[in-house]
């Protein structure tokens, strides 16, 4: 305990190089300690979600890393909190799971109160008044997505200082810089659920193919008016590119 | 034993059992909250209207004297910018209930980010006044509240009484006439009725139910939150006022002198 104990004190602080998003470790933090033994679980991430007329579409990789190490390859990012309501995590692992924790819970102590199910703008906003209310603790990048009632599908951006922007389609995570003009290109109002679906495809496998931080499978969901549905997309058989 | 017996008969039926509202009678009622509910019922009648497209709120506001400034005493409030409040009873109390239903709204709006559903600020209002029922230190309210609101479920209207308890309706009166009001607004067809014809329709049955003998004059107010106002709680435009005013005079003239066949001797 003593040893370990002094090797991590002997190295340069562990979460500067690990919070700061897109930092290359020095030399000697490569070479000095292994940082995937003690780094935090991040999820560097490519994470997209899109609106149609009738609901959304959600997708993620499945790529969580301790440092330069895959802790996990086949993580879940889309997670539920409530019904018909969605949220995209990246960031830091641990602060999105207890943000959507904490989201849950509200969602589900305010849709008893209402006696229906809640907006998906009401839990967006859950979203953001943790985000933003603890924006010097918290490394987390979340996208919501759902359908309810009043607005049908929608889809809500909540970036990392805790802004909330509403918009037809968001993406977000590290892998996502390298597919803003592919989005932007591909993006086509009132696309039907299954155009939407391959577009959210698409753009997740370019974006894995790019960044070292996303990889593994695609996971989506869709959320409409009956209901979740979720696939899976293996690793070899995501759609490919121009691959020389 | 004599005098013993007339006390206890001019005491009422409550007896004993309505000194504190913290005390239940024989037969498990709450004196205390019921007399609060006499107490609410003692001030000028307070109608409110849900239309297709809206909720109406109307009040017969008593003059009690000559000297007192045009539209002083207001008994509509507006609690949120889709949501308004008519009182009855001791109006003193009736605005501590304002106040509370306009935190409320606020609080609520602050942490969900959006206006507070009708039917969310009926439940949270209702428990305010309940709790003033439970606790020996303090006493029930002595007023009656109608709310009206518009949201995105469309227009609502509830009534919460002294003892807490609250409903939703299409048509609800409370104060001195409700019972003659309510029997004239059963009248009334909810499925077609829009907001302006309910400003005269509540116009007409106030001038109807005024007592003449007993109460002087009054003064009519009314509010309404529909479509026409774009969804804002607001009071009716003074010249749907002075139009709702003539024809509530004008229905009391004809039914006055209206029909002569049952002049027969």
């Amino acid at each position: 305990f003593f040893l370990s104990h002094l090797q991590r004190n002997m190295g340069p602080d562990q979460y500067t190089h690990t919070k700061k998003m897109g930092t290359l470790p020095t030399k000697q933090e490569a070479e000095g300690h292994a940082d995937w033994k003690d780094a935090e679980h991040r999820m560097g991430t490519s994470i997209m979600a899109v609106q149609f007329k009738g609901g959304v579409v959600l997708g993620a990789d499945s790529r969580t890393t301790t440092g330069s190490y895959i802790a996990n390859r086949v993580s879940d990012k889309l997670t539920s909190v409530h019904d018909r309501i969605y949220c995209c995590r990246s960031g830091s692992a641990a602060d999105t799971q207890a943000v959507s924790d904490i989201v849950r819970y509200y969602l589900d102590v305010h849709s008893a109160q209402m006696g229906e199910a809640p907006e998906v703008h009401t839990a967006a906003t859950f979203f953001q008044k943790l985000c933003y209310d603890n924006k010097n603790a918290l490394s987390a990048g979340i996208i919501v997505g759902g359908w309810d009632k009043h607005d049908g599908g929608s889809v809500y951006c909540i970036p990392l200082g805790g802004a909330l922007v509403r918009q037809p389609f968001a993406i977000g995570g590290s892998g996502s810089t390298f597919i803003y003009g592919y989005c932007d290109a591909n993006f086509k109002e009132d696309m039907t659920r299954d155009e939407c679906h391959e577009f959210v495809r698409n753009a997740l496998s370019l974006a894995m193919a790019r960044d070292g931080s996303s990889g593994g499978i695609i996971r989506t969901a869709i959320i409409d008016e009956n209901g979740v549905e979720r696939f899976m997309l293996p690793g070899n058989q995501l759609p490919t590119f121009y691959e020389n | 034993f004599f005098s013993l017996l007339l006390t206890s008969i001019m005491a009422g039926i409550g007896a004993g059992y309505d000194l504190y509202p913290t005390t239940f009678s024989p037969e498990g009622r709450l004196f205390q909250i019921e007399y609060a509910g006499k107490a609410a019922d003692a001030s000028g009648t307070a109608i409110g209207v849900r239309t297709v497209d809206g909720v109406v709120l109307g009040v017969e506001k008593l003059i009690r004297s000559k000297m007192l400034v045009k539209g002083s005493e207001k008994r509509i409030f507006t609690v949120a910018p889709h949501a308004g409040m008519a009182l009855t009873g001791l109006l003193a109390d009736g605005r501590q209930i304002v106040n509370s239903c306009r935190d409320e709204a606020q609080q609520y709006k602050r942490f969900y980010g959006q206006a507070i559903p009708g039917k969310m600020l009926n439940q949270r209002i209702s428990s305010y006044i309940q709790y003033f029922t439970l606790h020996d230190s303090v006493r029930p309210f002595g007023s009656s509240v109608i709310l009206a609101s518009y949201d995105k479920s469309g227009p609502g209207l509830y009534m919460i009484e002294p003892s807490g308890v609250s409903y939703g309706y299409r048509a609800v009166a409370i104060g001195q006439e409700k019972q003659v009001a309510k029997t004239e607004l059963e009248n009334l067809d909810f499925t077609t009725i829009t907001s302006r014809e309910a400003v005269m329709e509540i116009a007409k049955i106030i001038y109807k139910i005024h007592d003449d003998v007993k109460d002087k004059e009054f003064e009519l107010e009314l509010s309404w939150v529909c479509a026409e106002s774009n969804g804002k709680h607001e009071h009716i435009p003074e010249d749907l006022l002075a139009e709702a005013n003539k024809v509530g005079k004008q229905n009391l003239e004809a039914d006055q002198f209206g029909s002569d066949e049952e002049m027969e001797i």
